[in-house]
């Protein structure tokens, strides 16, 4: 293969919102937590009556979801920006989507107590 | 008569095995105000320093340099400002040519990446393409740029892929021809910045507002390009 400079992959504006929007999630759903666990008695039993309701479960996943998704653009920006071999950059891409998607699985069996 | 103290980035690359800081001391005279009126001084005592100059008065953009760590350009410092001794280093990331020169090829390269121009497929009108008050006040603050690469070459992104990614500089040229009415072609241009390395490798750090000499502010451009378009996706 000839060694050029190549450019215009035509992707990127999607991950830039993806990366913005999650953001928002989880700031709002940090300041929502931080607010509703001051509001209520602190007590092993409280905090686990709390998170067994199905909406702050829904809502834990998905903010889970988010920054899972956040970290995925964040940690390819830094491959990118760092690491010049393409080869190795491949194998960093592929490790890292390995690893996030285990975490994803690995959040479900604790978000929902499987 | 007051003297001022320097240490300069010296490299010759036919005689010098590596770079080297030189110190220097100048006396200056109360009409020597600008950074670059007291290198030419410099220069007239030892004319090996190479260092580029030409209008003098901050619109060529040719004396941009890396001046106490920070890029600026020498003609519109004022030399009673700095902090001695005055560290001069080449604008940093660019290959050097010698002293503080250095080999602007990669930034050109970018610049004209962007296609630099208006570009209008319609018949030409008799007289000119007229644009209203409104929509021309909206290049002001893109079309000042002198293109000294202050910016670019302050920029970590630039730095690390400076063959890639477009730049502060070329992106804010870019959006002065996407905001352009009389340009034709805006959806091309967007395309052609639509990619993980040419536009959102800009991390918006700002370092490029902080450096440039005429006040602009590419971060703003970039993310108009950005508000552009997520405007032509969503």
């Amino acid at each position: 293969m000839v060694n050029r400079v190549v450019v215009g992959a035509h992707y990127g504006l999607r991950d830039w919102i993806a990366q913005r929007a999650t953001a928002v999630i989880m700031a709002i759903y940090t300041i929502a937590l931080v607010l509703f666990l001051l509001a209520m008695p602190s007590s092993y039993e409280n905090w686990q009556g709390f998170f067994h309701q199905t909406w702050v479960q829904v809502l834990t996943q998905t903010t889970l979801l988010a920054v899972l998704i956040h970290a995925w653009v964040g940690i390819r920006d830094l491959w990118m920006d760092y690491v010049k071999p393409v080869s190795v950059r491949l194998v960093l891409h592929v490790f890292t989507i390995l690893w996030l998607v285990s975490c994803f699985v690995y959040s479900v069996k604790v978000v929902w107590g499987l | 008569m007051e003297k001022v103290r320097f240490s300069i980035y010296r490299y010759n690359p036919d005689v010098d095995a590596k770079p080297y800081m030189q110190d220097y001391e100048l006396e200056i005279e109360p009409t020597d105000v600008k950074l670059l009126d007291a290198l030419v001084k410099l220069k007239s005592k030892d004319d090996g320093i190479s260092f580029r100059r030409s209008c003098r008065e901050g619109i060529c953009g040719s004396d941009a340099m890396n001046i106490n760590g920070k890029n600026g350009l020498a003609c519109i410092t004022d030399i009673r400002s700095l902090k001695q001794p005055i560290m001069l280093r080449p604008l940093p990331g660019l290959p050097v040519i010698r002293d503080l020169i250095v080999d602007m090829t990669q930034f050109f390269k970018q610049y004209h990446s962007i296609k630099p121009y208006v570009v209008n497929d319609e018949a030409p009108p008799e007289k000119e393409r007229l644009q209203s008050p409104e929509d021309r006040k909206e290049l002001d603050g893109l079309y000042e740029c002198i293109l000294c690469a202050c910016c670019s070459t302050s920029c970590p992104s630039f730095w690390w892929n400076p063959d890639k990614f477009v730049g502060p500089a070329g992106l804010l040229a870019a959006y002065r021809f996407i905001a352009d009415t009389r340009d034709t072609i805006t959806s091309e241009r967007l395309d052609n910045l639509e990619d993980p390395y040419r536009l959102f490798r800009c991390h918006t750090i700002m370092n490029c507002v902080d450096v440039c000499p005429k006040h602009l502010n590419p971060t703003r451009a970039i993310g108009k390009i950005k508000e552009i378009m997520v405007k032509r996706a969503v």
